[in-house]
């Protein structure tokens, strides 16, 4: 399972090769650094410890410091594990878009953006009320909750409304259209949650993981 | 820095050789079109009755009629599928959006007045008092 942390920038447009205009998410994901390396006889797992977004020493509480000396990594502001790493890499190292190519697919986690107190209509996608017909004050509202008498209470997890968006949300199997090396940006075809300047993790995608990608080429 | 690294992506798929042609032009748009394997040129003729957006995401109108029908195509102004646009004749008008001439049937619909006349005599007018293009012709 390969991943980097990011931070997006913002969305654009790029043509491919063949002049097909594909809309993309533009995530700068590095320089990641490899903090530390968890084995199954140490830890009882493998995984990678990444750090993502450089920071003054001075702002990093002296126990991260410290666990951060110890594998001679830098001060970060983001760090993030990552389970059975497929890329032989050791404490020190830095990883960068390169990981990825063009054609694999990811899935990208990152936080929504707020929307604060939300009605049914935006937060659950209901209909409302009628527009005309004499409908007054009915327009944006949800309508009936229960029954009668029996069950006389309102069923659990009746969509209401209430807070929306600033959760965490995985969007799934979006194809890396361009990997720019020297600036270190993957851009990714579609949306990916959060607004711009939001940390996002950029992970191979579960359900078209990279090394069958791979096969189904050969 | 952020908006920079966006802009500059945008601005590496900008045509190399911009195309000049304005609102009102009749021109000929050669796109590229792939059918199977093979890649061949097609040509759709008539007149630009607008463009619109900036940067990457500018595109133009052009309208023609064919077969007794009008047709409308919006080409993306940097799509490498575009070709080249040949300026078969400029127009001379007074609108950015030439969308009245969608009203209009017969002649009219497809004629929008040529340009060299009026610009030739502009030139004379405004000679003497603009040195700076003579200068540059000399």
């Amino acid at each position: 399972m390969l991943g980097l942390l990011g931070k997006k920038l913002g969305q654009t447009r790029v043509y491919d090769d063949k002049g097909v205009l594909y809309h993309v998410t533009v995530v700068l994901v590095g320089p990641n650094r490899v903090l530390q390396c968890k084995t199954q006889e140490s830890d009882g797992y493998n995984a990678v410890q990444l750090g993502f977004d450089d920071q003054k020493e001075q702002r990093v509480t002296k126990p991260l410091l410290g666990h951060i000396k110890k594998h001679n990594g830098a001060a970060v502001k983001r760090i993030r594990e990552f389970r059975d790493f497929s890329l032989p890499v050791k404490p020190g190292d830095v990883v960068g878009a390169t990981i990825f190519a063009k054609g694999d697919y990811v899935d990208a986690i990152g936080v929504t953006k707020g929307r604060g107190f939300e009605g049914v209509m935006k937060r659950h996608n209901f209909r409302g009320g009628d527009a005309s017909h004499g409908a007054k004050g009915w327009r944006r509202r949800p309508g009936a909750i229960g029954q009668r008498l029996f069950p006389g209470t309102v069923m659990r997890g009746m969509r209401m409304p209430g807070h929306m968006g600033q959760v965490k949300r995985t969007t799934q199997s979006l194809e890396i259209i361009q990997v720019r090396e020297a600036e270190n940006l993957l851009l990714i075809h579609g949306s990916i949650p959060g607004s711009k300047g939001d940390y996002v993790v950029i992970r191979e995608s579960k359900k078209h993981p990279k090394s069958a990608a791979k096969e189904a080429k050969k | 820095m952020n908006q920079a690294l966006l802009d500059k992506i945008e601005s590496e798929q900008f045509r190399k050789n911009p195309m000049e042609f304005g609102v009102g032009d009749s021109v000929k748009v050669h796109t590229k079109v792939v059918e199977g394997d093979k890649e061949r040129i097609q040509i759709f003729a008539g007149v630009v009755i607008g463009r619109r957006g900036r940067g990457l995401n500018s595109t133009f109108t052009v309208r023609r009629i064919s077969y007794g029908e009008g047709v409308e195509r919006v080409f993306p102004v940097h799509s490498p599928r575009v070709d080249k646009v040949e300026v078969e004749r400029k127009g001379s008008v007074r609108r950015a959006k030439l969308t009245y001439l969608r009203k209009r049937l017969g002649k009219g619909a497809t004629l929008v007045k040529e340009k060299e006349g009026r610009t030739e005599v502009a030139a004379k007018a405004s000679g003497p008092a603009t040195p700076a293009p003579a200068a540059a012709s000399a």
